[in-house]
């Protein structure tokens, strides 16, 4: 009852379908229909997204440019950050609030004897300071302050928290408690006090050292953001490891015998790692922003190295006269707050579980 | 020092804390007192409805929990917090659902990989790899997948992934954890065949939880019920299916559907009054005593006993 294509006839009278009127499949059909995505990894997928975010990929290419700039700008241009402009050793008093692009009287004969002097890209401060350098320079600082003050926030936060998390029980239950009474302690009256009393205690231990050039002032920046910002990193990491410890892959690896640190790393760190990026890349802006608003109070980095915040406080002085003293600062706080955020925006978008399809 | 059972279990105890109000705390008898024994080879179907605490049994029994009160013995050594790790290589656990089972951001040769990493079962790189494509040749899995992750697999293929985890340590017990109940028919067919050919193979005993009653008599070699974390009866599987003492069994029994509609219509269904009481407020007596059609006086007073009655029978209840 069969014919050549090993297909059953059909019975006339059944109402099944006549499989005779049916084509076998190719094997290149066949293929088709096996629908298997590219094995991707989940850092891949979410990079590739990312990708696709043309406010992200704009926010890294802004950032690129100021972290070069940052970088390689100082060693470009012959000025130094503290250094008075002075032709043939003489100081030269007249390169006072030049504007940009603009020499003094000095420096316009020295050039017209056939001299070669590097152009004041933004003219110069008060005291006869190359301002584009000391702008470079505030972006470095600024930049560094809040790469750091990130990590700290992100070290401490994350073993905190993970322990914490963990552990459970009557651990969670005290660490937490003391998170609830670090967070009800005002930080901008901690920075002000602390920086008071580190410039008595320290001044005269930290002299001579590489910390003497960053300051009391920045010090104290960094200690409270250690002491007092990495609180909200430890609650998001906390509450991340406890939603993932629920999965059973995790009582699998206890099942094995895997030890508990393992267990973190291996498996329940790199189930919120997303979300613990996307937060220390927000982190980043707030710590610059913290880090100005000190400057500008005049609790920041120590004179005359400049941050941005103190270069903006400097500026206000002059600002009838020289407005640009003002823009150039405020407008390089804004392009890095702004490119960090956005591209926070962007990996929360491109790594959140939860936002995805 | 070793005895004739592989695993013996002796009223064994898992009670949660539950706390019900300020400073107050009750608690919640998941297992109230359980012993079996499983011999090398051998699998013990435990079977009982959801919340009865057939997979607190499971756990505790790896010391995944740790035990309220009773002793667990393994090859007559008592298990104990510090020999645990050592013991980890002898028994093992494949979990319910695939899904949640596989960590999603690793591959699944580092999965099965794992437990060689923490155990040290291998010299050399190549070492590891030839093992673990061993494994997923042993569990049916296509070896070229090694380095794919977890959520590029279906159901079936995940659960061998895990099966394969709890085998890579070469372990003698395995508490198989409502293995095929996330699976759909066909597929738990040939998981619950493969383990059957795994255990001709390996020589592996099982501990297999289950709320399938066919699928537990199919593959186990002897079955315990129970209700309200007791086990109410226990015996060979087929004794069991064919003679059920215990009015929980009875009633348990005439709930599996019958794939034959001319004797499912005689069959008469005997269905439980009430609901199962709470762990935490449990009756007095015999737990299974306020939706017993017989229960007596004596039910109320006193919790039977698991008595023999007869080629390895045993049966809790008063009534004979």
């Amino acid at each position: 009852m069969q014919n050549e294509n090993n297909i059953p006839k059909k019975n006339p009278l059944s109402l099944q379908m006549d499989l005779s009127k049916f084509e076998l499949a190719s094997e290149e059909e066949k293929a088709q229909q096996e629908v298997m995505s590219e094995s991707t990894t989940f850092f891949k997928d979410g990079m590739r997204k990312l990708m696709k975010n043309p406010l992200a990929v704009g926010s890294i290419i802004v950032l690129v440019l100021v972290i070069l700039l940052a970088t390689f700008g100082p060693m470009v241009v012959p000025y130094s950050y503290d250094e008075m402009i002075s032709i043939d050793g003489r100081r030269d008093k007249r390169a006072k609030n030049l504007a940009p692009f603009t020499w003094s009287e000095t420096e316009q004969k020295y050039i017209d004897e056939g001299g070669e002097l590097f152009p004041h890209i933004l003219g110069t401060d008060e005291l006869c300071r190359d301002y584009f350098v000391r702008v470079l320079y505030g972006t470095r600082v600024s930049l560094l302050v809040g790469l750091f003050a990130s990590l700290i926030v992100l070290v401490i936060g994350l073993l905190y928290g993970s322990i914490s998390g963990y552990v459970g029980g009557k651990t969670d239950l005290i660490m937490m408690r003391i998170v609830d009474i670090i967070y009800s302690l005002p930080d901008m009256l901690m920075v002000i006090l602390l920086s008071v009393v580190l410039k008595e205690t320290l001044g005269s231990a930290i002299e001579g050292t590489v910390f003497a050039k960053v300051g009391t002032n920045m010090l104290s920046l960094f200690l409270v953001f250690g002491f007092l910002y990495w609180v909200g990193m430890a609650r998001l990491v906390r509450g991340q490891i406890l939603s993932v410890k629920e999965n059973e892959y995790i009582l699998a690896a206890r099942a094995i015998g895997t030890k508990p640190g393992r267990i973190i790393r291996k498996h329940i760190l790199p189930n919120c790692i997303s979300v613990i990026i996307i937060s220390t890349a927000l982190q980043i802006p707030s710590a610059i922003f913290t880090e100005s608003f000190l400057s500008f109070l005049g609790l920041g980095v120590q004179a005359p190295m400049p941050s941005l915040g103190s270069l903006a406080n400097a500026a206000r002085e002059g600002l009838q006269s020289y407005p640009y003293k003002l823009v150039f600062p405020a407008l390089m706080i804004c392009l890095i707050v702004l490119a960090f955020n956005l591209l926070g925006d962007g990996l929360r978008d491109a790594f959140d579980p939860k936002l995805r399809r | 020092m070793s005895s004739e059972y592989l695993v013996e279990v002796k009223d064994l105890k898992q009670y949660f804390p539950i706390s019900t109000g300020f400073m107050k705390k009750t608690y919640l008898k998941a297992v109230d007192g359980v012993s079996f024994q499983i011999k090398a080879g051998e699998t013990l179907g435990l079977v009982g409805e959801s919340g009865c605490g057939k997979t607190t049994v499971g756990r505790t029994l790896l010391r995944l929990y740790e035990p309220t009160g009773g002793e667990v013995l393994f090859n007559g050594e008592k298990v104990t917090a510090q020999n645990m790790l050592h013991l980890r290589k002898e028994m093992q656990m494949v979990f319910q659902d695939p899904y949640s089972s596989l960590n999603p951001r690793m591959t699944v040769e580092d999965i099965i990989g794992e437990p060689l990493d923490v155990h040290k079962l291998y010299t050399t790189k190549e070492e590891r790899r030839k093992k673990i494509l061993e494994l997923m040749e042993l569990v049916g899995l296509n070896a070229e997948h090694a380095r794919r992750y977890a959520h590029e697999f279906s159901g079936g293929q995940r659960q061998r992934i895990g099966i394969a985890r709890a085998l890579a340590v070469n372990p003698k017990f395995i508490v198989c954890d409502e293995p095929v109940s996330a699976l759909d028919v066909s597929i738990q067919a040939q998981v619950v065949n493969m383990f059957e050919d795994l255990q001709h193979k390996l020589g592996v005993a099982y501990l297999f939880i289950a709320h399938d009653l066919l699928i537990v008599r199919h593959i186990s070699d002897r079955i315990a019920v129970m209700y309200l974390g007791k086990i109410v009866e226990i015996g060979d599987a087929d004794e069991v299916y064919e003679q059920p003492k215990h009015p929980y069994t009875i009633s348990l029994l005439s709930a599996v559907p019958v794939p034959d509609p001319n004797t499912a219509r005689t069959q008469q269904r005997i269905i439980l009054e009430g609901d199962v009481p709470s762990p935490m407020n449990m009756p007095t007596g015999c737990a299974f005593r306020s939706r017993c059609r017989y229960a007596t006086e004596k039910c109320a007073k006193e919790c039977p006993p698991l008595e023999d009655r007869g080629n390895g029978h045993f049966v809790a209840c008063w009534n004979k």
